[in-house]
């Protein structure tokens, strides 16, 4: 069976259906893979990479009429481009067809008995994850929009201070907390901006988080979990809300990058004329939405836009910018589909796999999309057990609250130790009647407590270092330990006659001698019982 | 040249000491640390008992091999489900014994003045305090008396009361010169007495484990305060050193609840109508089904689990199921299934109670973990095990503000895909509070004794694997 990768002739794609990385593990599936040559160049792959991995490079003919073609965009029918002729009856072609905004497409694909799987028809169900292409690309897509707004901003991202002053941070705004938007994140926080992230779905909160980015909603009790984990459109009150959010927003941010997709439906106006105008200029809007209408009122999709010194940037071609990563996952969710499909051995399209189903569009001259639809809670959509009440109480539960109650009571303990102090001078001083020549006891009491601060300190320090799986075993030894005031007692019984003095220290020989063995062998015995 | 001898030899025991707590500090060096310890106090005894002036060696030596062989006697015989039992029993000995000390010392009559019979005054008032409460405290842990708080009317007003009345016999007693100072000593222990055990008979169940190691602490600022009076450096870095450690536990064991000190000292918690009202109205709101399971699906979902993560309890050391747990976890590491433990700081009635009950059952210790170790990785789990634990799990301490343990932190078991509490009745845990965690859709609880329960996921694993 042999598996053919063309060169993508979409202008400006710099993208190709696999690296040689990628490639070799359809080889080690079994298909004679044949690539079409040039088809890596824009990806940095040369044609000798994909034939050290036992690639043959051949024509674009050679390519096209495999029995799997593997492409990123769809096959082009125009003029200049009549790929779609080149493709067998009954060959498998496995690519992004966006078959809802491509009727034409579906049709021709239909015509011509292709069995067709389209990479971004793929379930979101968490066994199709390794096969979710669009995610890989929208990863892509949220780094690089972080990266293009670097490039047109004018200043830094963290703040700095120099000797010519203080540079304060970016402030950067995502909007829509998806995955495109969580990488964005990720790669803003790395550069030191301060980031903030709105969403309408409270399940990304701890997302958004735990990649330091700052979470911004509304006080309104709606949900926007849609389904198969994307967002919905939400009630116009909820909008208002957003709408007055942004325009705060507005004045601060310096980056905003929004993200906000709808399934099925031209993407949501958020960022509007009138906040644009009210960013500082110099500012960068990245509207990652562009190709469907984008996000932004003045987005120019595919190009930049100026208007009023603020740069809005509407390229649609993130992952092709970044196309050596680009290509390189792309191949590896192609590798993971071509695993779902039996390999070249086993090569069956199975309708039956709900992967499989969910990808295909067309197949014996039939269109299968969209498929039968199947209930699909969001993963996130559990209940909550009771409504969040306001922002405070998970601060409550932060990891740094218990730290910033240590703090503080060290703090107290200090001031204590410091009363304790000067208690003590003053007692000596003023109080204990030797006026000004401290006394022979008072002189060895105050060595004895020199020892004891220290021995404090020293305790302190030593046993805040055991470990806490070690707690039972610490308080046994310490209870052995403790019953070293069997030297008191030792001094006490040493008696020519046995007077009572000496009877009671005999007593408490008994007493802590059982403290001593009893808490010493205890404590044997249970790290014996320690083992790895 | 007698003291040099001996001040050497006690600078040696106190360094010894040191090493041998620091020793604790990793599993690989706790046993060399033990050693330490026996070794510092051998050589502590030995130089005290060898210095000049001593000779009454039968006298002494028999107390000596007495202790010695009672306290082997009870370390070999301990189970380790029994171990904060026999803790509070060895804290209220040195408690004891240092209020005998106190005494002895007062009737011979080493040294006069005010600043030594103070020192003494305070050696006997911590002792007595450490003994009583000591006993108290092992009573409630061996289940002699009820693990209700005892809470009598206006309990703060008397405490105070108490000291108050301590310090005055304080005061009447360095007023005496000679033994006629008695009266008001004896009549200051029995006040300490009192005191020691009213104090931690007000102290609920669940605080238990805060209690045993505040009474560690005592056991050691007694150990100072004889230190002082005996003038003895050794005894005085030594009792310092078990101060600080029991402190530090106690710390640690109230941040793991999310309460202050002082909280647990005169709270009265955990009592289910005590202080402030704790929990019943807020327990009402937990409404819904739980849903039951059975040992056949629980097996069923271990042995197609990835990810495991075993949260013991005390329940667990209750129904003895520690070796039923180890069994299983060997099963399942035989399959691949990655199982791991996660303990919460305050499960047991004892610091570090979990990870001595597991080690004795021969669980490696690298896969018994902190909470905040794992707490992160509870989503990406595929089956929790709760064994007789409910409070550490309880999610209303992160949601519910209304609830008396909001803000302790919590294990996270909610956020995995299964979740099987293993329990024996639909009960509250000791702190009387009601846990949503029964009703969550993910949760199935398994009712019956924890140890039935573990045989026969045992037995049914050995079946599938076929050993």
């Amino acid at each position: 069976m042999n598996l053919g990768i063309p060169k993508e002739s979409h202008p400006g794609e710099r993208r190709v259906a696999a690296s040689p990385a990628a490639a070799s593990r359809f080889v080690e599936l079994g298909f004679d893979v044949s690539v079409e040559a040039g088809a890596g160049d824009g990806a940095s792959y040369p044609d000798s990479a994909y034939e050290a991995i036992g690639a043959k490079i051949g024509s674009k003919e050679d390519a096209f009429s495999a029995d799997v073609v593997l492409k990123v965009r769809a096959p082009r029918d125009e003029d200049d481009a009549r790929e779609l002729d080149l493709i067998r009856e009954d060959a498998t072609l496995i690519s992004y067809v966006f078959p809802a905004q491509n009727e034409a497409l579906v049709a021709s694909l239909q015509a011509r008995k292709i069995t067709t799987l389209a990479m971004d028809c793929v379930p979101r169900i968490t066994r199709a994850q390794k096969v979710d292409s669009l995610s890989s690309m929208a990863n892509i897509a949220g780094y690089r929009a972080v990266i293009e707004a670097a490039n047109e901003f004018g200043s830094f991202f963290t703040g700095q201070f120099t000797a010519a002053g203080k540079v304060p941070p970016a402030k950067v705004l995502v909007i829509g907390a998806g995955v495109a938007g969580l990488s964005a994140i990720g790669a803003a926080r790395g550069l030191g901006a301060i980031v903030r992230a709105f969403d309408t779905r409270e399940s990304v909160r701890d997302q958004i988080k735990s990649l330091g980015g700052e979470f911004l909603t509304v006080e309104i009790e709606e949900s926007g979990e849609g389904g198969g984990g994307y967002a919905k459109t939400m009630s116009k009150e909820f909008i208002d809300a957003e709408m007055a959010l942004f325009r705060e927003q507005a004045k601060e941010v310096d980056i905003v990058i929004t993200t906000a997709l709808i399934p099925g439906k031209p993407a949501p106006k958020l960022w509007l004329k009138d906040m644009v105008e009210t960013m500082k200029p110099g500012s960068v809007v990245v509207d990652l939405a562009a190709e469907q209408g984008g996000n932004c009122d003045l987005t120019e999709p595919g190009a930049r836009a100026v208007h009023d010194g603020v740069v809005i940037l509407g390229y649609t071609d993130m992952p092709s910018r970044m196309s050596t990563v680009a290509s390189d996952l792309y191949g590896t969710n192609l590798g993971h589909l071509l695993d779902e499909l039996g390999g070249a051995g086993e090569f069956n399209v199975d309708l039956d796999n709900d992967i499989i189903r969910g990808a295909i569009i067309t197949q014996g001259g039939e269109v299968l999309w969209p498929p039968p639809a199947a209930p699909e809670p969001s993963p996130a959509a559990k209940p909550k057990p009771a409504p969040e009440p306001a922002p405070k109480p998970a601060a409550a539960v932060t990891p740094e609250a218990p730290a910033a109650a240590s703090e503080g009571g060290s703090f107290s303990g200090k001031v204590l130790v410091g009363l304790a102090l000067t208690a003590l001078w003053l007692w000596l001083r003023f109080g204990s009647g030797a006026s000004n020549s401290v006394g022979e006891t008072e002189s060895e009491f105050l060595q004895h407590l020199t020892v004891f601060v220290l021995a404090c300190f020293v305790g302190w320090q030593v046993v805040w270092s055991v470990t806490a799986a070690l707690h039972t075993p610490l308080m046994s030894v310490t209870n052995a330990i403790s019953g070293i005031i069997v030297v008191g007692g030792l001094v006490l019984a040493n008696s020519e006659v046995p007077t009572a003095a000496a009877i009671i220290g005999a007593i408490a020989i008994l007493f802590a001698t059982i403290n001593i063995v009893g808490g010493f062998m205890v404590t044997r015995r249970m790290l014996r019982m320690f083992n790895k | 040249m007698e003291t040099a001898l001996i001040t050497i030899a006690y600078l040696t025991s106190a360094v010894l000491f040191i090493l041998s707590l620091r020793g604790l500090s990793s599993q690989e060096t706790a046993r060399s640390g033990n050693t330490y310890g026996m070794l510092g106090m051998a050589i502590a005894i030995f130089a005290t008992v060898t210095a000049g002036g001593i000779d009454r060696y039968a006298f002494i030596g028999v107390a000596l091999v007495v202790g010695a062989l009672i306290g082997r006697n009870m370390a070999a015989k301990v189970a380790m489900t029994a171990m904060p039992e026999l803790v509070a029993l060895l804290h209220s000995f040195v408690g004891l014994a240092a209020v005998l000390v106190g005494y002895a010392t007062y009737l011979a009559k080493t040294k006069t003045g005010s600043v030594f019979e103070t020192e003494i005054f305070v050696d006997v008032f911590i002792g007595g305090i450490t003994f009583t409460g000591s006993v108290v405290a092992y009573l409630k842990l061996k289940g002699s008396l009820s693990g209700r708080p005892l809470l009598l009317p206006g309990r703060h007003a008397l405490n105070l009361v108490a000291a108050l009345a301590a310090v005055g016999m304080g005061y009447w007693f360095t007023t005496f010169d000679g033994a006629e100072g008695l009266v008001p000593l004896a009549l200051m222990t029995v006040i300490s007495f009192a005191l020691g055990a009213h104090l931690v008979a007000a102290i609920g169940g669940a605080d238990m484990p805060v209690v045993v190691s505040m009474l560690n602490s005592y056991s050691g600022w007694t150990a100072s305060a004889a230190g002082f009076m005996l003038g003895n450096d050794l005894l005085i870095i030594t009792g310092a050193l078990v101060g600080s450690s029991g402190a530090i536990l106690s710390i640690i064991m109230c941040r793991a609840m999310n309460r202050s000190i002082v909280n647990v000292i005169f709270g009265g918690f955990g009592t289910g109508g005590g202080a402030p009202a704790p929990a019943v109205g807020s327990a009402a709101a937990v409404t819904g089904d739980i849903q039951e399971t059975d040992v056949a699906e629980v097996v069923e979902r271990l042995a197609g689990a990835k990810n495991v993560i075993v949260v013991p309890g005390y329940g667990m050391a209750v129904a003895r199921a520690q070796h039923k747990v180890q069994e299983m976890t060997e099963l399942l590491r035989g399959q691949g299934v990655n199982i791991r433990f996660g303990i919460h700081p305050v499960a047991g009635r004892l610091p570090g109670h979990m990870n001595v009950l597991l080690a004795e059952a021969n669980v490696p210790y690298d896969i018994v973990l902190e909470m905040d170790e794992l707490n992160d990785d509870f989503p990406s789990t595929d089956v929790v095990l709760v064994i007789g634990a409910n409070d550490i799990v309880n999610p209303s301490a992160m949601t519910d503000e209304s609830s008396p343990i909001y803000g302790m932190p919590v294990l996270e078991v909610w956020k995995s895909e299964f979740v099987v509490m293993m329990k024996r009745s639909r009960g509250t845990g000791y702190a009387g509070v009601d846990n949503p965690l029964f009703v969550e859709p993910c949760t199935r609880m398994l009712f019956g004794d924890a140890g039935d329960s573990m045989d026969g996921i045992v037995g049914a694993l050995r079946e599938r694997t076929g050993s």
